[in-house]
């Protein structure tokens, strides 16, 4: 479908201005492509369905990122084009779109992918296909040896690194003694499984694990479960359940004593924080990928990407407050396209015969140094798991804004490999 | 020319047509129409139990999702062979929709529908429930070494069209020679007047149930299928979503007819996949063009056909 140009309601006559100083300076400007044809990357997209809010803001870093890409001279000095198909956030569609973006659009590579279920569904398609596939998706299935050689995740870290290297730090300043809630599904059992480890072999307990089922929509009667000498509260809730959650959990504790309260972003991504009923979140602490609001130390980079993807210091979208973003995720579909632009350039990429010099270029990177093009920050890419490892931050909400108060190292969050899969054939 | 002769004459045909049409098809065409064989599958189970039978379900996700996991547990957990785990998927269709039958038949019309929906529901969660043991709403991959049958990678494109269009072929000449024998007739009479059935001496649970089990293994069959084809097990096959795409292939191609299935999923598929390029809003295009279908062929395109022109239509 059509594409938009993204925060932008130009007027008549600014078009005007602006068409015509690009007709004066095109000529000095723009890249000089050479006749070759242009890289064509398809983009798994959940512009549909339960992943909507999620694949709104990937298009808009993908197009972002893209323009970076295309302003420096595209790859191996020809232009790069994205194909967006949207997989309505459904595994079946998904290995259609994979199918589709392969074999009808020939791209060279697909990437973008978040939900977990899409990517799993998929990956054995490009697998077949033997097209490289680059997942946003924080899921450990990738290094959990589940999918397959073409099948990688430069971009963003995994939900058991994120949540084994903060534990150590939720721990040493919140309290020993955990209770978690979680939905009682894959999502939440990765928290329960991978956070009770960390705790535990961080001196701690994890008192009492309140799973909570999938479709319950009201909480009132799972939090009398929270035992009274918990001194942390971690929760993962996910969905429009979050703001009812929070909501009752405020009602349910009052203005007695609390414990402290630890959550992921990932409830809150595309929410205000400052919604009306999340009051109680105030001073409360958060997993972010990336933080939300921009904080005093951000990198030259940080803010650069920021202003490229067009999100205000408070992670709003720059032409509409009320238009928050998932930024604490995506961040990585900006590195994954960097990611892609330097293993094409290592592998010397001319076509879709080079497509397995392409994953063993990436298989080949270890150190990404922060830059524009690891904008979160350095990351480590283990080619073996084909799994990247970063920093991850906690932030405390104070006045309504996420404050970052920690960032974790790169070895807090590095476990031993379950897979290598350099000794897959392709 | 005789009904008999034109009506397996017609569908011979059909199954010649589909079988060529990897030699043609791009590969990207070629291997939907694999995928559109497999649902057909599942589409044409439910036509014997709705289009039929008129047993209007809304439940059969579980059957077929009965068929995936009844297929891919066993290569997961216990590294069964693929055949031997593509008959277990196709028998835990029936046996799924037997249990459900031989309560949910208790009921009828709007009850039958909610009762089947319910357990549909119920079999999703219990999915998710058991996480460890299902993969849960993410699921899992069948290993490529799996899928292997009687020597064919099925992840080729190759062996994988030639096995959806076997299952396809057996399915849908199973399907015409039961609505063409003395049991399909009773079928239908149960459609169209249960009492005056019973009157004739005709057990209206008795057919209903054994309907509802063949409908189930053909559910059943289609769910290991597609996963032991395609090397996906999830959650997400088990949703309501796949207990209504059935049935808007059905009335699309025509309940009642046995091509129907085949030609509403065909429709569906390719309904879907050109408009998602053009809009966001791709099922309200969906959603319009059944409406159009319900006001102006309610009896689907093979049934507004047959209605007019080809009587003879099984």
């Amino acid at each position: 479908m059509t594409q938009k140009l993204i925060g932008m309601a130009p007027s008549r006559r600014a078009v005007l201005k602006g068409a015509g100083a690009g007709l004066l300076t095109a000529g000095f400007a723009a890249p000089v492509w050479s006749q070759a044809a242009p890289i064509k990357l398809g983009f798994q997209l959940h512009r549909t369905g339960i992943g909507a809010a999620y694949g709104r803001w990937y298009e808009r870093t993908a197009q972002a990122a893209l323009k970076v890409v295309n302003d420096a001279g595209g790859i191996n000095g020809r232009p790069v084009e994205i194909v967006f198909e949207d997989d309505g956030t459904d595994p079946k569609r998904g290995a259609e779109v994979v199918e589709k973006l392969t074999s009808q659009h020939n791209c060279d590579l697909i990437f973008g992918p978040l939900f977990s279920h899409v990517v799993i569904g998929s990956a054995p398609r490009a697998g077949e296909l033997k097209v490289p596939y680059l997942v946003c998706s924080e899921g450990f299935h990738v290094a959990s040896g589940m999918l397959n050689r073409w099948t990688m995740q430069p971009g963003i870290t995994d939900v058991r690194a994120q949540v084994s290297s903060m534990a150590p730090w939720v721990l040493a300043n919140l309290g020993k003694k955990v209770t978690m809630v979680y939905p009682d599904y894959a999502f939440g059992h990765d928290h329960r499984d991978f956070f009770s480890a960390a705790v535990e072999a961080g001196g701690g307990e994890v008192i009492a694990k309140v799973a909570v089922p999938p479709t319950e929509t009201s909480f009132t009667r799972y939090l009398p479960q929270i035992p009274n000498d918990t001194e942390v509260l971690y929760h993962v809730m996910v969905g429009p359940a979050v703001l009812t959650f929070v909501k009752e959990l405020g009602e349910f504790y009052g203005l007695g004593a609390k414990p402290q309260i630890f959550g992921f972003i990932d409830s809150l991504e595309a929410v205000d924080i400052a919604s009306p009923g999340l009051e109680f979140l105030e001073g409360t602490h958060f997993w972010e990928g990336h933080c939300r609001n921009q904080q005093a130390d951000a990198s030259e980079h940080e803010v650069a990407y920021r202003a490229a993807v067009g999100v205000d210091a408070n992670g709003a979208s720059v032409s509409d407050a009320k238009d928050v973003s998932t930024y604490a995720h995506m961040f990585s579909v900006w590195e994954t396209l960097h990611v892609i632009k330097a293993g094409m350039e290592a592998a010397g990429y001319q076509g879709p015969a080079d497509r397995q010099k392409f994953v063993e270029a990436v298989e080949a990177m270890t150190e990404m140094p922060e830059s524009l093009a690891h904008v979160q920050g350095d990351k480590v890419f283990n080619g073996k798991t084909h799994q990247v490892f970063g920093h991850q931050f906690i932030s405390k909400v104070e006045g309504g804004k996420l404050v970052k108060v920690h960032t974790t190292s790169i070895e807090d969050s590095i476990y031993p490999d379950a897979v290598d899969y350099m000794t897959q054939s392709f | 020319m005789s009904a008999g002769t034109k009506a397996w004459g017609l569908h011979l045909l059909v199954l010649a047509l589909v079988f060529l049409a990897q030699f043609v098809l791009p590969s990207y065409h070629a291997t939907n129409l694999a995928r559109i064989m497999v649902l057909a599958v599942f589409a044409m189970g439910y036509n014997l139990a709705f289009g039929y039978t008129g047993l209007l379900s809304l439940g059969h996700a579980l059957f077929f999702a009965a068929g995936l996991y009844g297929m891919g547990l066993p290569i997961w957990h216990l590294e069964v062979a693929a055949f031997p785990a593509l008959i277990l998927g196709l028998l835990a269709g029936g046996v799924m929709a037997g249990l459900v039958g031989i309560l949910a038949l208790r009921t009828a019309g709007v009850s039958f529908m909610i009762v089947t929906l319910m357990f549909a529901q119920a079999g999703y969660l219990t999915l998710l429930y058991l996480n460890s043991w299902t993969g849960g709403d993410e699921g899992f991959v069948v290993a490529r070494s799996a899928r292997v049958l009687f020597g064919f990678d099925l992840a080729s494109d190759t062996p994988r069209f030639i096995a959806a269009f076997v299952l396809f072929a057996a399915g849908l000449l199973l399907c015409l020679w039961l609505v063409r024998s003395p049991f399909g007739r009773v079928m239908v009479a149960m459609r169209e007047n249960e009492e005056r059935s019973r009157m004739l001496g005709y057990d209206p649970f008795r057919v209903k149930l054994i309907t509802l089990i063949l409908s189930g293994v053909y559910a059943g069959g289609a769910g290991a299928a597609y996963g032991l084809l395609f090397g996906y097990v999830g959650g997400s096959f088990a949703t309501i979503q796949y207990s209504i795409l059935p049935m808007l292939y059905v009335l699309l191609g025509g309940a009642g007819t046995v091509l129907g299935p085949f030609l509403g999923a065909l429709l569906m598929f390719y309904l879907i996949d050109i408009t998602s390029g053009y809009t966001d809003a791709y099922f309200f295009v969906v959603g319009a063009a059944l409406v159009a279908l319900v006001l102006f062929a309610p009896k689907g395109i093979l049934g507004s056909l047959r209605e007019r022109v080809l009587q003879w239509l099984p």
